[in-house]
């Protein structure tokens, strides 16, 4: 093969992801059409999702998956964030050397299994516990929102122990030798020059924990209705999906598209804000 | 001495949430190892789905994970490639690299929806090749950020001392640069294969799922993972036991990879 | 400036320091004296020991789990004028009583990631000490201590990061300054600056021993000259000779010491 064939091969494959994303958004928003013109951006705020008797058309809006993938991402966020923040200290601050090596590995297999796995776990083990603690039927936001945060907090760790392990040694000395405690070097000194990358990896688990679908799809309910409490079952976006793309058609079809498209761009934006902004462009 | 509290608390709080970290991780394995080995026969691997065993899903599932994976690495790191070793310091090279970084957190329902549009629908029927798509999408942008990664750590030094013994820039870059960065391109592949091999939500409604054994992949194809989300719901016990040992056996394979992946890095650093 | 006037403020004795998993220890029976409001420079070639002391002297090293330290690092306690052994404090608030009590400033500039006046408050902060007033004082009394309030006084609120390295570097003395510390430890304070720079923390740390004892480890032999009172020459991990500056420089006892002098090693 010649150098220029080569060099030309290489760019063609490296335009191909650029492609791909353009694809996807283009795909997305051209089979959202239909729905779309139907009902423009009062989708956001209709709570009825049916068809009719004839399943030609029918009411689908996407207020009730929009909200049960919110209030599960807050439960989500609000257990994963300290944690997380908790396990970052740890490793970077009070752990020992010799365990930092098989804690870090442990927190990164964790965040290697597969979301089916929490998924299947969170339904048989730890459905009944939440039933058992907060009532309800065991199903619901809550244990969606507790597995997910035990989902995203080893990626949170991990990235925020990246950025925590940034600050120099000689700063957190300097800290210390004015007579700061561990807590406030880590408050006023790594924290504060590491905050890009910490703020980051709380978005990047949000975008995460938005489009997340398995673990949630076991553990949500999946049933179209708002949810009263915290125990009560709902729905999500990617779960509504996950459960209902395949068997819909027309109208109803072309609304999951548009839920799928919205998910998409969310998370993007989350992402890009992430990774560009706070995290910092790659070079 | 009130800071001095404080600062204890903090500090017991944050060794706490890495203790319940670690519990989860072993609450998790070890349910799934008890609940997965006692579900475990030698039926299971021998017996297709439609006789309650799981081999003509692992068949299914590694079958679409290779075959994505045969598609995504030449890609994959011929991009990577593009991005270190010619792209420079243009604007497009930036915007390819981070654009293919922030698809790596896609959510990978969508990259399901995409592919059902192209490959499923037009065709009438959900396919392995579909499948086999979906999984080299979520490949193809981690193996571009593992390579342009790897590719960045090699020294200028190699590649001026390759340009001065008179080698052309691809040779150099394929026998030298390349052959610098391989294990670590290697472990890329090999985490971003446990990754694919684990997922469900991209395979839902491209490849679906298929009880018997088949190789033909323009049609349904058995798929562990979504078998795995089938059979948990069914209300007869055989099937979750069923459920139970899939899951076990997807996570051993998942965890074992990584595992592999980590060591081979560790071994050469 | 004879030894008759000359107050011991820190005494070491037989110092025998360990670095974790180090099969020998770095600092092998050290003995040294160090004087009350005079500057005590240590020198030696890399490796000698001279950081490694310096950071006993305000137990830095205990940040890092397994070192291990044998003999006695003793400071005067300024209110019953008894010396008191600092390698017997354990907890963590007597460990943080010594080192408000014996500063120290580092190699390169180490400004908080905060705005410039948060960076002097912050030990005071640390102190307990809240009224706006007060900080207000004392923030704008150590600046001028550390000859930067005139660069600093119209940007007091901006980030720490926008000075220059000199002027970072004045700002972490007087931010060191601020507590009022009894000994002040340099590290090499100057290697990373430019020579006008330079010129102006060594005229600073003068200055400064009108207040406040310092111990200052060099690399640059002239610096130590022009700077210090005593001068002490380590040796892999042995304190080789100590003396007034001008009889180290001018006429050692040991062999050892004039040759790293006259620059036959180093």
């Amino acid at each position: 093969m010649g150098g220029r064939l080569f060099k030309d091969f290489s760019l063609v494959a490296a335009t191909l992801s650029l492609f791909l994303l353009v694809g996807i958004f283009a795909i997305l928003f051209s089979y959202a059409q239909t729905s779309m013109h139907e009902f423009g951006f009062d989708f956001l705020v209709i709570d009825q999702w049916e068809a009719d008797e004839d399943d030609e058309g029918g009411v689908f809006g996407g207020f009730i998956p929009i909200i049960g993938t919110l209030l599960s991402t807050l439960i989500a966020m609000v257990i994963a964030t300290p944690l997380a923040m908790g396990i970052a200290i740890f490793l970077t601050e009070i752990a020992h050397d010799k365990i930092i090596k098989p804690f870090s590995i442990a927190i990164e297999l964790l965040a290697a299994i597969p979301s089916i796995i929490y998924g299947m776990w969170g339904l048989f083990y730890f459905a009944p516990i939440v039933q058992s603690v907060f009532g309800g039927n065991g199903v619901g936001l809550l244990t969606a929102g507790i597995v997910l945060a035990i989902m995203i907090i080893p990626f949170m760790a991990a990235i925020t122990r990246d950025s925590m392990n940034t600050a120099p040694d000689v700063l957190k000395e300097s800290a210390y030798a004015m007579g700061a405690t561990k807590f406030e070097v880590i408050k006023d000194v790594v924290m504060p020059y590491s905050k890009g990358g910490i703020i980051g990896s709380v978005i990047l688990a949000l975008g995460r924990a938005l489009g997340e679908t398995m673990a949630v799809a076991f553990l949500i309910g999946s049933v179209m209705s708002i949810p009263d409490k915290i125990t009560d079952p709902t729905t999500s976006i990617p779960v509504l999906l996950a459960n209902n793309f395949a068997e819909a058609q027309d109208l109803e079809l072309s609304s999951m598209y548009y839920l799928a498209l919205i998910l998409f761009i969310v998370s993007f934006a989350l992402i890009t804000v992430a990774k560009l902004y706070f995290i910092g462009k790659k070079k | 001495m009130n800071r001095l509290l404080l600062n204890k608390i903090i500090l017991t709080l944050s060794t706490i949430s890495a203790l319940v970290g670690i519990g989860f991780l072993f609450w998790i394995l070890i349910t799934l190892t008890y609940k997965g080995v006692s579900s475990i026969q030698l039926s299971t691997f021998t017996n297709d789905l439609v006789e309650g065993g799981i081999r003509n899903l692992l068949v299914g599932q590694f079958t679409m994970a290779l075959l994505a994976t045969v598609v995504a690495v030449p890609i994959g790191v011929m991009a990577g490639i593009y991005l270190r070793e010619y792209g420079g310091e243009k604007r497009m090279t930036m915007v390819i690299r981070n654009l293919s970084d922030i698809m790596t957190s896609a959510p990978s329902i969508v990259i399901g929806v995409f592919v059902f549009a192209f490959l499923v629908e037009p065709f009438g029927t959900f396919n392995g090749w579909a499948g086999s798509v979906a999984l080299a999408i979520m490949m193809l942008p981690i193996i571009i950020g593992t390579t342009d990664n790897m590719l960045a750590l090699v020294p200028k030094e190699l590649r001026e001392a390759g340009i001065a013994l008179g080698g052309s820039k691809h040779k150099i870059v394929l026998q030298i640069v390349l052959k610098a960065a391989k294990v670590g391109v290697t472990t890329g592949i090999l985490l971003s294969f446990a990754r694919i091999i684990g997922e469900t939500a991209p395979l839902l409604f491209t490849s679906a799922n298929n009880q018997f054994f088949t190789m033909d992949m323009s049609g349904q194809f058995p798929s562990l993972t979504v078998s795995i989300y089938n059979l948990a719901t069914y209300p007869d016990e055989a099937s979750r036991e069923l459920a139970w040992a899939a899951s076990f056996i997807l996570t051993a394979i998942v965890l074992f990879i990584n595992l592999v992946g980590r060591y081979v890095t560790r071994n050469k650093h | 400036m004879t030894k008759e006037t000359a107050n011991p403020i820190m005494e070491v004795k037989d110092l025998f320091f360990t670095y974790p998993n180090a099969p020998e220890p770095t600092l092998k029976g050290n003995n040294l004296t160090i004087y009350e409001n005079k500057i005590t420079a240590m020198i030696g070639p890399s490796g000698c020991g001279k950081s490694t002391l310096l950071r006993a002297m305000n137990r830095i090293h205990d940040l890092y789990a397994g070192c291990k330290y044998e003999g006695e690092i003793n400071l005067r306690n300024l209110k019953n004028n008894k010396m008191e052994n600092t390698l017997n404090l354990k907890k963590e608030n007597q460990l943080i009583g010594l080192r408000q009590k014996v500063g120290m400033i580092f190699q390169k500039p180490t400004p908080f990631p905060m705005s410039i006046y948060d960076n002097v408050a912050y030990g005071l902060r640390l102190k307990g000490i809240k009224s706006k007033s007060e900080l207000d004082g004392r923030v704008e009394k150590a600046l001028k201590e550390a000859a930067i309030w005139k660069e600093a006084k119209e940007r007091l609120n901006d980030s720490a990061m926008g000075l220059s390295g000199g002027q970072q570097q004045r700002l972490c003395i007087a931010r060191s300054v601020a507590l009022k510390p009894e000994v002040l430890l340099f590290d090499e304070p100057t290697s990373a600056l430019d020579p006008i720079s330079t010129g102006a923390i060594e005229e600073l740390i003068s200055e400064l021993k009108k207040d406040v004892t310092v111990v200052i480890v060099t690399h640059n032999m002239q610096q130590a000259s022009r700077l210090s009172d005593y001068t002490t020459f380590m040796y892999l991990g042995d304190i080789i000779e100590f003396g007034d500056t001008e009889k180290i420089f001018l006429n050692p006892d040991e062999k050892l010491t004039e040759d790293y002098i006259t620059g036959r090693f180093g």
